[in-house]
């Protein structure tokens, strides 16, 4: 144990040590350190609110999605009632436009016939009239017999 | 090894002194010295060297090393002391790294830089062999821990001159420990407190550089005791009490930080 001027040359190194880790040394690191701790609970902080942010997103997009699967039922099951609506009225039509061509058609075969009565009753009545000129030409004046041969044609 | 082993260890255990003759106080252990200044420099270059480039991003591994020790004695200094200051936590690295570095150059082997000084002193300077003196655990020396712990105690004074104020620093000096509850009591008592306070203030320090030189001197003696046996065996008491010596080097650097600023936050701290 020997004291000497050793002491004093260290105690002023010492000092000069502390001064300069006080300066350059301490607060920079200190900072730097406590900055990036800060950064990583902000990223951690940030990161927690993204995923709070995607799973209400999600939720959002799920109800979209339900939301959007109901209104394409409602249009499908809209447009299939429509088209039932649509063939049924066609349907109708046709029922219509069917009887009435029958109708007209009828008609038609009922005129038809009354004309062909008529003409077929025209040609009995020449025919007769033919026959009895022939028959009468023998023995019957047709002067004469007019009246007998009107009321004939008239029978017909 | 040796020849004579007293002269030996009496070898070892000199310093190399600037003047000759002995209790000479202006004379100085230009060992100690200069190697403390070197390992301080060393500390300061790495250290200020990784805070001018360091990157908050991406740190490199010497960056990682710095800031784990940094964050140890600020998480230390957090705990401890609770007032604001900006003097404890450089100061509390600084002893840390600097003792540490100081205890360190006792794990080189005991003769390797003493031969290295006694080739470079005879081959340059004409120097006879065994008087070149050299002995490379700074903190082995008193002065170098009596250097820092009476710093340590000029600045417990000043922390509590700062957070008392003078009068209340001096109050306390006179009224603690021991209260008195009349005026007469208190003056009759004021002089014990008074050397209790001295006893318990200077015991600080000493109690501080004691420990440390006490660890170091005995760790470097076993050393050098370790080299007087045979060459085969050394390894065997050598190679455990190193690998003790690590831990006892780093316990003590960190024991020297930590009381300091346990005395400083009881200074700053009222009773």
């Amino acid at each position: 144990m020997e004291f000497n001027a050793t002491l004093l040359g260290q105690a002023i190194t010492f000092a000069i040590l502390v001064w300069f880790t006080m300066k350059f040394v301490w607060p920079p690191l200190t900072n730097m350190m406590d900055e990036r701790a800060k950064r990583i609970a902000d990223g951690l902080a940030a990161a927690e609110r993204g995923k709070q942010d995607l799973l209400a997103a999600e939720k959002r997009v799920a109800d979209e999605l339900t939301k959007a699967r109901q209104q394409s039922t409602e249009i499908m099951l809209g447009a299939e009632k429509r088209a039932n609506q649509i063939v049924e009225e066609a349907r109708e039509t046709a029922r219509q436009e069917g009887a009435r061509l029958v109708a007209d058609a009828k008609a038609e075969i009922d005129q038809e016939v009354l004309r062909a009565k008529e003409a077929l009753r025209e040609q009995v009545a020449a025919l007769a009239v033919t026959g009895a000129e022939k028959i009468l030409r023998q023995e019957v004046d047709a002067a004469k017999h007019a009246d007998l041969l009107a009321s004939i044609k008239a029978e017909l | 090894m040796a020849s004579n082993a007293t002269d030996y260890i009496k070898h070892h255990l000199t310093f190399w002194n600037s003047s000759h003759q002995a209790g000479n106080f202006w004379s100085i252990h230009i060992d100690t010295f200069s190697i403390s200044l070197l390992l301080g420099f060393i500390f300061l270059a790495v250290f200020a060297g990784v805070a001018r480039c360091a990157s908050l991003e991406r740190p490199g591994r010497l960056q990682l090393f710095v800031e784990l020790i940094i964050d140890m004695v600020n998480t230390q200094v957090k705990e401890v002391f609770h007032a604001k200051s900006k003097v404890v936590g450089p100061l509390a690295l600084t002893i840390f790294c600097w003792v540490f570095l100081m205890n360190f150059m006792d794990l080189f082997p005991v003769d390797l830089f003493p031969m290295i000084a006694q080739w470079i002193g005879f081959t340059f300077f004409g120097m006879e062999p065994h008087h070149v003196y050299l002995r490379v655990v700074p903190s082995a020396d008193v002065n170098a821990t009596f250097a820092m712990s009476l710093s340590v105690m000029i600045l417990i004074i000043a922390f509590s001159i700062k957070a008392k104020g003078a009068g209340g620093y001096a109050k306390e000096l006179l009224t603690a420990p021991f209260h008195a509850s009349n005026p007469i009591g208190a003056i009759i008592l004021a002089p014990v407190n008074f050397v209790f306070q001295m006893v318990e203030l200077v015991a600080k320090p000493i109690s501080l550089s004691l420990r440390l030189f006490g660890n170091m001197y005995s760790g470097e003696l076993i050393f050098i005791l370790i080299a007087l046996l045979p060459i085969g065996a050394q390894w065997a008491l050598g190679a455990p009490w190193a690998i003790f010596h690590i831990l006892i080097i780093t316990l003590q650097a960190f024991v020297f930080m930590m009381l300091t600023i346990v005395y400083l936050s009881l200074a700053v701290e009222a009773h």
